[in-house]
């Protein structure tokens, strides 16, 4: 349907904690049909975005090289980019591995930990390779606004989306910034 | 007796001889944002936070005397994106992972980005490697979050007279040390009821088994901001200064 805002969405490495956040927007989700369709989103498990999509909506920060290329991809097809959740924006509970070297985390999780059965690092090549260290988002792509919170409330999104649609500069009122 | 009177943001300010601008701000109602200040200590004059403008020349509140006649700026949108920029570096330069800290919703690094309406760090991140204290049975120390303020030295050194932090390092390898022959909290004779304990603006020194005691919407800054906060508790403080002088 013409004039509607395509939003689309992604979860990198984050927890989904973002969008299920967004989705607590409840009944309002309806008024957001009127003027926006989702694009690309695990939401309508359509997996690449189309040409011009208006507001790109990114939970989660980098971990792997895959998030790398969604993210890169997500930057060219969104005239808006948003950086959604203290994971996006600081790498947030995985950047917590960034001082322990890959290998020790590696070594930890599949080899040394306590259950471990038929200890081995998985070593597929349909794994994403991991980074060295975890990414806020702004770190490698240009970010238009951030959205703050673990995970942002829905009146959050709710603000912010409605700003934009009705043309004014979004902007978060004190109660509605939140680190955590 | 004449008064002495100074301005800030245009509005006439009344200070005692002796006083800080910030000390004259506080009493008169006026929040100048600030992180390694506290009325209860001597000034130390490095997070910067506090900076405003007098007769145009940036100084620190917190160090700097007031004096008569001076203009001074503080709410202005300029020194608040510097304050913004200034709270962002020292994001950057720590770990901050606010959804996994105790001190959440009570800490005043993270009510001074709410405050000044930071909504990421923009910068790149530095994650530097900081050791965490765990060694004590009732208090710890999480470097990551320590933002160098030297309120726990000045405390432990001033109040409880036992000298148990330092800081040492310089730049991006500054941090807290422990005055102990292991350099941990175990050996050393700080208790739970030292000031030191007490004064940690952020979640770098912690009590054990009080974390996420009291539930987001009752954490101190989840209903009132910094700026009310800190002049209902700071501002009896300065008064009874301003009194003993
Ligand atoms: S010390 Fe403050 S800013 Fe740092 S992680 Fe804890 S709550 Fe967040
Ligand atoms: S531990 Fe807390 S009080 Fe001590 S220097 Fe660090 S931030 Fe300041
Ligand atoms: S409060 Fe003045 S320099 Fe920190």
């Amino acid at each position: 349907m013409a004039g509607k805002i395509k939003v689309a969405t992604t979860s990198l490495a984050g927890c989904f904690g973002c969008h299920m956040s967004f989705l607590d927007i409840d009944e309002r989700i309806l008024a957001l049909a009127e003027i926006a369709e989702f694009d690309r989103s695990p939401l309508t498990d359509i997996k690449h975005c189309s040409d011009q999509v208006d507001i790109g909506l990114v939970e989660g920060g980098l971990c792997n090289a895959e998030n790398v290329h969604t993210l890169r991809e997500f930057r060219e097809s969104c005239k808006i980019l948003v950086a959604v959740g203290a994971c996006a924006i600081n790498g947030g509970l995985p950047a917590m591995r960034n001082h322990i070297p890959l290998q020790e985390c590696l070594e930890e999780s599949y080899l040394d930990a306590v259950g471990v059965e038929n200890p081995q690092i998985p070593n597929d090549v349909e794994l994403p390779l991991l980074l060295n260290k975890v990414h806020p988002i702004h770190e490698v792509v240009k970010v238009d606004y951030f959205l703050p919170g673990c995970p942002p409330s829905a009146d959050v999104f709710w603000k912010f989306l409605t700003d934009l649609a009705s043309g004014a500069e979004p902007s978060l009122p004190y109660e509605l910034v939140h680190y955590d | 007796m004449t008064e002495h009177m100074l301005t800030i943001d245009g509005q006439r300010i009344p200070f005692t001889e002796g006083q800080t601008i910030i000390e004259a701000a506080t009493a008169a109602g006026v929040y100048i944002p600030h992180l390694c200040h506290n009325p209860e200590f001597k000034p130390h004059g490095s997070c910067k936070l506090c900076t405003v403008k007098v007769n145009g020349r940036n100084c620190s509140a917190c160090t700097f005397p007031a004096a008569d006649g001076q203009e001074v700026l503080n709410n202005t949108q300029e020194l608040n994106e510097t304050r913004r920029t200034i709270t962002q570096m020292l994001f950057i330069e720590g770990n901050h992972f606010c959804p996994s800290c105790e001190k959440s919703g009570n800490c005043q690094l993270q009510a001074v980005g709410y405050y000044l309406n930071m909504l990421d760090a923009h910068f790149p991140f530095f994650y530097p490697s900081r050791e965490v204290d765990a060694s004590h049975h009732e208090v710890m120390l999480d470097r990551d979050r320590c933002i160098l303020c030297e309120l726990c030295v000045r405390a432990s050194r001033d109040v409880d007279g036992k000298n148990v932090f330092a800081l040492s390092g310089r730049g991006i390898n500054s941090h807290l040390i422990v005055n102990s022959t292991t350099g941990k909290l175990k050996d050393t004779d700080i208790s739970v009821d030292d000031k030191a304990v007490h004064v940690c603006p952020v979640g770098a020194i912690l009590i054990k088994r009080k974390g996420f005691e009291v539930p987001i919407g009752e954490r101190i800054y989840d209903g009132q901001d910094i700026g009310q906060v800190s002049l209902e508790h700071e501002m009896p403080i300065v008064e009874e200064a301003e009194h003993g002088r």
